[in-house]
């Protein structure tokens, strides 16, 4: 039960506000973070503890991409297929991506490591092409780089090539010096 | 190339900058809120923030104290401030510049307008997407309250403002200013009706001011320095200030560029952002994120500010400048962005649900070389029907990339009807309406 496990940081979330069901996307992120993915069970939990019908939850839950109703890989993988980052690559990173995985958009590897999904925008426009991996963005992707974070998750669990803050325009520095 | 002087990427741009709060108020961050809170009436904030000439950064462009101004002046009840940060217009990426580099920029702004507009409490509706921005804003939030800039009693002035981070979870649609509402009570991201405008009947049905991240950061800027010296920025009376324009797509260097609105297209693209990444010549590009119509080379000279873009027949929305050079098929790019709606659009008219349907079929269908003549017609009725009948601007959004494509590239969806035609490729089922 999300309850008993992190009663001070619902308490936290539900202090935010003054209205009880403005909690429910932060809680319906807490259920996922403990499962993966947010189950039945959690969505009337929750219900129970904003006072809302389960309808209600399901009404918001099924809204939004980022709450996954189903189960998906350690590593979800989402590569923006839209036309800025279209113009520079990405249906090639999901081409290599489907090679090197064996799965489609859509589908997990066979080992629940990997799952592969197309998005749309993911507002990192200006260092396309590139991805988000469970809360992290990869930006500037090439089929190096996807061949070695991939490599990385799979030994480490984490790669150093995720992106920081947001990047500068390539040299733009020398330029401005100049 | 013109030297130009930046003043919302200003700290970030020096070297060893990290946002950190030590790192703003080394650089004069939190002055304007020393020198405003209790200081300075609310009003006459407001004022300053009319007079500047400051216009929603957005995409609307709405004068930012006009929407101040809107609020009822006798309410007692709690009124509150949103800072839409649900950036997700494609071509868009200067919020999350602005936030994960120079976070308290963005906070001391959120005060000075809950300070002005008598708000106690803000919420940042950032996109869910970014968890690091969140985070970021997050602990900037923790330096700030520590230091006693937000929180109650803010530096002994008896103003109070409380500021917290809420994460959205996925939705384009929740970036329009009451969907946003809707996402931030827990609900599904649905544009209300309008009027009643969120000035009176906002977030909780209390007056509300939904502003976006640039907008907001502007803010202790045009009170430090004083609304003339902003207002003699750009392209006065009208465009003022300068724009974070985010270039993409087919350019040697693609980022955000700062510079004073009305800066022509060429300048942006030629010189700050490097020209073309290959010898082919520009083809088209689109001026203010992908709501907003394609221009052609011609529109080259065209100054980026709200009235030319617009006389030019487009806008300039959001700030983002996306490029395509020679052999881009225009007709591909306007099926990618109607994918973009087709899937964000929330659901709630039947315009835009059902016509975003049957514009990415019959798209998809002219670019699988099985279209016909009629198929543009088709979509043109589709666009005439979806356009201005829809509770918000997506409807408009939706098929500005369909109308601008046929309006100026209209002979590359012809020869692909040709070529479908000449290689007798036209199946029966293809030929009604049937998807």
């Amino acid at each position: 039960m999300l309850r008993d496990k992190y009663r001070a940081e619902i308490d936290d979330i539900l202090s935010r506000y003054p209205v009880k069901r403005s909690a429910l996307i932060p809680l319906l992120y807490l259920a996922q973070r403990e499962q993966g993915y947010i189950t039945e069970a959690s969505m009337t939990e929750i219900a129970g503890l904003l006072r809302l019908t389960p309808s209600q939850v399901y009404e918001t839950a099924t809204f939004y991409t980022m709450l996954n109703l189903k189960k998906v890989g350690k590593f979800h993988i989402q590569v923006c297929k839209s036309l800025m980052c279209a113009l520079v690559g990405s249906d090639t990173v999901i081409g290599w991506m489907k090679t090197k995985l064996g799965i489609a958009p859509g589908e997990t590897t066979t080992d629940g490591l990997f799952t592969l999904t197309a998005v749309e925008c993911l507002a990192a426009c200006g260092t396309a092409p590139m991805m988000q991996i469970n809360d992290d963005y990869y930006e500037r992707l090439t089929e190096e780089k996807v061949d070695r974070i991939l490599a990385d998750l799979k030994a480490t669990g984490t790669s150093a090539l995720k992106s920081g803050p947001y990047l500068w325009p390539e040299s733009v520095t020398v330029k401005r010096e100049a | 190339m013109p030297k130009y002087e930046l003043v919302l990427l200003k700290n970030m741009m020096q070297p060893g900058y990290t946002g950190s709060l030590k790192d703003y108020e080394q650089a004069g961050g939190y002055q304007a809120l020393r020198n405003t809170l209790g200081k300075i009436a609310p009003t006459d904030v407001t004022g300053t923030v009319m007079k500047s000439g400051l216009r929603g950064r957005g995409g609307a462009g709405f004068p930012t104290g006009v929407k101040w101004g809107f609020l009822p002046k006798d309410y007692q009840g709690p009124r509150y401030l949103c800072c839409n940060a649900d950036e997700s217009e494609p071509g868009t990426f200067k919020d999350r510049q602005l936030m994960e580099r120079d976070p308290h920029q963005l906070l001391e702004g959120i005060v000075l307008a809950c300070y002005a507009i008598g708000a106690a409490s803000a919420y940042i509706y950032i996109r869910g997407e970014m968890v690091l921005g969140s985070k970021i804003l997050e602990h900037a939030i923790g330096e700030a309250r520590a230091a006693g800039y937000i929180g109650n009693n803010i530096l002994g002035t008896g103003v109070t403002v409380d500021v917290w981070v809420h994460r959205g979870a996925g939705a384009y649609i929740c970036g329009e200013e009451t969907a946003l509402l809707e996402s931030l009570e827990g609900k599904r991201g649905l544009p209300r009706v309008k009027p009643p405008f969120p000035a009176t009947h906002g977030l909780y049905n209390k007056p509300t001011v939904v502003n976006n991240v640039e907008t907001l950061a502007n803010l202790p800027h045009i009170l430090n320095r004083g609304p003339e010296w902003f207002a003699g920025i750009g392209s006065p009376p009208k465009s003022t200030g300068t724009r974070v324009f985010c270039v993409s797509g087919h350019v040697k260097r693609p980022g955000n560029y700062e510079l004073p609105m009305g800066v022509t297209v060429r300048e942006l693209v030629y010189e700050h952002a490097g020209g073309m990444r290959s010898d082919k010549p520009l083809k088209a590009f689109i001026p203010g994120g992908a709501s907003a119509p394609f221009l052609t080379p011609d529109h080259l000279d065209v100054k980026l500010d709200f009235e030319s873009v617009a006389a030019a027949g487009s806008m300039l929305g959001s700030g983002g400048v996306t490029v395509m050079e020679e052999g881009t098929s225009m007709v591909w790019a306007a099926l990618r962005l109607m994918e973009f709606f087709y899937h964000e659009s929330c659901g709630k008219c039947s315009p835009c649900r059902e016509g975003s349907s049957w514009l990415v079929q019959t798209m998809r269908r002219i670019i699988a070389k099985r279209g016909q003549m009629q198929d543009l017609e088709t979509l043109t009725d589709l666009c005439k029907n979806i356009a201005g009948r829809t509770v918000c601007a997506f409807g408009d959004a939706e098929v500005s990339p369909i109308m601008s494509t046929l309006k100026h590239w209209r002979h590359e969806y012809v020869t692909l009807i040709h070529e479908a035609e000449a290689a007798n490729l036209i199946r029966p089922e293809s030929t009604g309406a049937r998807h």
